[in-house]
C-alpha cells in the first residue's frame, strides 16, 4: 500500500488513501501505446515469414503490461488483486494448451476421420 | 469462543461508528472508506477474470481455425480495412486515457475535468461504434457475413438490391441524438441547471457517432481502389481453380450417388467375399470404392494431391462460403462480442457522468470511476489483440 506514504499528514487512517497518476506519466504511456500501434502496423507490409504472428503478439503484450500497469493501476495496486488477475492468464492458457493441442491431435479438420473397415475373419465353424 | 470474541469485537466497531461522523457515501457495513474501496476493487477484478476467462473461449477458437487454414485467414482479413482498424485502435487507446485521466480528476476532486473526461471517454466510445458500423454494413451489403449467410462472389462484389444496413444501424443512434438534443433544448427552456450540464456532454458524444461514420465512409470509399485490386487478385485465383470450387461445390453429391448406384448391386456380394481375410484384391477394391465414395460425398477430407495430382498445385480458392464463412462467423462473434461490451460500457459511462455532475465523487469516494475504469481498459485491453490478430493478417 504504496499510498499510504503519499500524503499522510494528520489525516485518519483508512480515510486517505487515493493515488492520483501524474499527468505526464499517462501522456507519456499514451505516446509509447500509440507509438507501438504504428510499429505493429508498419511491421504488417514486410515479410517475417512464420515469426509474424510471434512479433505481432510480443508488440501486442508490451502494449498490454503498458495498459495494465499504468492505465489499470496494476504497478500500485495490492499484490493480492494482482496475483488474481495475472493467474487468470496462467488459467487461460491451461485451456489454449489443452484445446489447441487436442485439436492438432484429431484430424486435419474437425470433420470425423473414418476408420478403414476392418476385415472380419470368419470363424469356421466345426 | 470465537464468536464471542468476533461479537465483541463487532459491538467495539460499531462503538467506533459513532466516533467517526459516518461519511454519507460510506455504506454502513464499511469502517472506512478504504475498506469500502478495497472491497469493490475485489470484485471488480475478479469480474475482469471472468470477462479474460469469456473472450478466451473465442480466442481458442480463433487459434484453432487459424492453425488449420492459415491461408483462409490471409485471404479473408483482406476484405478488413487496417486504416479503419488503425483508427480505431487510436480511438481507444485515446479514450483509455481520458479514462485514467478521469480517475485521476475524481481523485483530486476536480469536478469539472471528471466531467469532460467521461464526455471524452464516452465521445470516443461512440466514434468508435460509428467507425464499426461502416465497416458491419460495407460487409454485410457485399455479403461478407457468417457461415450459412455467406453470399460473396467476387465477380460482382457489390450486388445491387441489398437493404441500406448503414441505415438500420445509424437508425437508433439517430434516434438518441435526437433524444437528447431534445431534452437538451426542454432543459434550456425550462431553466434546469443541472439537466443542462447533462444533456450537453451527452449529445456531443451522440453526435460523435456520427462523425465516426463520416469519417468511416471516407476512408471505406478512399481505400476503395486498394479493396478493387484485392478483388481482382482473388478472382484471378477464382478463375484458377474453378476446376476446384465445382469439384467442391455441386459435384459431391451427385458423384457420391453415382458412385453408389453404380456400386449398388454387386458391392453386397463383394462385401460378402471380403470378410474372408484371405481375400486381399477384393477387399482392397471394396476398400477403394468406399474411400472414394467418402470423399466424394466430403464426409473425408483428404489431401488435394490425392484426389487429383494435378489441381493440387493451384493456388487453393479460400472464398468459398465454407472457408471463408468461418473466418467471418469468428470475426463478427470477436468484434460483435466486443462491441456489445462498448455498448455497456457507454451504459455505465453516462451513469457516472450524470453523478460527476452532481459532484458525488471525491478523494475517499471514487471507486465508481476506478471499477469502470479498469472495466473499460479491460476492453480496450482485447481490442489491442484482436486489431493484430483479425486485421493485420497478410
Amino acid at each position: 500500500m504504496s499510498a499510504h506514504g503519499h500524503s499522510e499528514d494528520g489525516h485518519k487512517e483508512g480515510y486517505d488513501f487515493a493515488h492520483p497518476m501524474p499527468i505526464p506519466m499517462l501522456l507519456g504511456v499514451f505516446g509509447a501505446l500509440t507509438f507501438l500501434t504504428v510499429v505493429t502496423v508498419a511491421q504488417a507490409s514486410f515479410d517475417f515469414g512464420s515469426w509474424d504472428i510471434l512479433i505481432v503478439m510480443a508488440i501486442a503484450t508490451v502494449k498490454a503490461s503498458l495498459v495494465m500497469a499504468f492505465f489499470m493501476h496494476m504497478a500500485w495496486d495490492k499484490p493480492f488483486n494482482v496475483i488474481v488477475f495475472l493467474g487468470s492468464f496462467i488459467f487461460l492458457g491451461l485451456f489454449l494448451i489443452f484445446t489447441v493441442g487436442d485439436s492438432q491431435m484429431t484430424s486435419g479438420s474437425f470433420e470425423p476421420e473414418v476408420d478403414d473397415v476392418v476385415p472380419t475373419v470368419v470363424e469356421a465353424t466345426p | 469462543m470465537s464468536t464471542i470474541e468476533a461479537g465483541s469485537e463487532k459491538a467495539h466497531d460499531d462503538h467506533g461508528h459513532d466516533d467517526h461522523d459516518h461519511p454519507s457515501f460510506l455504506a454502513h457495513h464499511f469502517d472506512t472508506p478504504e475498506q469500502q474501496f478495497d472491497s469493490g476493487k475485489l470484485g471488480i477484478w475478479l469480474f475482469l477474470v471472468t470477462e479474460i476467462l469469456f473472450f478466451g473461449g473465442m480466442f481458442c477458437a480463433y487459434a484453432i481455425f487459424r492453425s488449420l487454414r492459415p491461408d483462409v485467414f490471409e485471404g479473408c482479413s483482406q476484405f478488413l480495412n487496417t486504416k479503419l482498424g488503425a483508427i480505431n485502435t487510436g480511438v481507444l487507446l485515446f479514450s483509455s486515457l481520458t479514462m485514467a485521466w478521469a480517475v485521476r480528476c475524481s481523485q483530486t476532486e476536480e469536478h469539472k475535468g471528471l466531467t469532460a473526461m467521461l464526455a471524452a471517454t464516452l465521445s470516443c466510445a461512440m466514434l468508435f461504434l460509428g467507425v464499426k458500423a461502416i465497416e458491419y454494413s460495407h460487409k454485410w451489403g457485399m455479403g461478407l457475413l457468417p457461415a450459412g449467410m455467406y453470399f460473396y462472389d467476387p465477380a460482382n462484389p457489390h450486388p445491387p438490391g441489398q437493404p441500406n444496413y448503414l441505415l438500420y444501424i445509424c437508425a437508433p443512434f439517430a434516434l438518441l441524438l435526437i433524444g437528447v438534443v431534445v431534452w437538451l433544448v426542454l432543459s434550456i427552456v425550462k431553466g434546469n441547471k443541472f439537466h443542462v450540464d447533462c444533456a450537453k456532454p451527452l449529445t456531443v458524444a451522440a453526435a460523435c457517432f456520427f462523425v465516426g461514420v463520416g469519417v468511416g465512409t471516407y476512408l471505406e470509399s478512399g481505400d476503395s481502389h486498394a479493396d478493387e485490386h484485392a478483388v481482382h487478385t482473388e478472382h484471378n485465383g477464382h478463375a484458377h481453380a474453378d476446376g476446384t470450387s465445382d469439384w467442391h461445390g455441386h459435384g459431391p453429391a451427385d458423384t457420391a450417388m453415382a458412385i453408389k448406384e453404380e456400386a449398388g448391386g454387386e458391392s453386397s456380394v463383394m462385401e460378402l467375399l471380403a470378410t474372408d481375410a484371405t481375400n486381399s484384391g477384393l477387399q482392397s477394391d471394396l476398400e477403394a470404392r468406399e474411400r472414394q465414395a467418402a470423399l466424394a460425398a466430403g464426409s473425408v477430407v483428404s489431401d488435394d494431391d490425392e484426389i487429383t495430382g494435378a489441381i493440387s498445385s493451384v493456388e487453393e480458392n479460400v472464398l468459398t462460403p465454407r472457408k471463408a464463412g468461418i473466418f467471418f462467423s469468428i470475426y463478427y462473434c470477436m468484434t460483435g462480442v466486443h462491441a456489445i461490451h462498448i455498448l455497456a460500457g457507454i451504459g455505465f459511462l453516462v451513469w457516472l457522468l450524470v453523478r460527476s455532475v452532481r459532484e458525488d465523487f471525491n478523494r475517499q469516494y471514487f471507486g465508481p470511476v476506478d471499477y469502470v475504469g479498469l472495466y473499460w481498459h479491460l476492453v480496450d485491453l482485447i481490442w489491442i489483440y484482436l486489431f493484430p490478430l483479425l486485421y493485420l493478417i497478410r
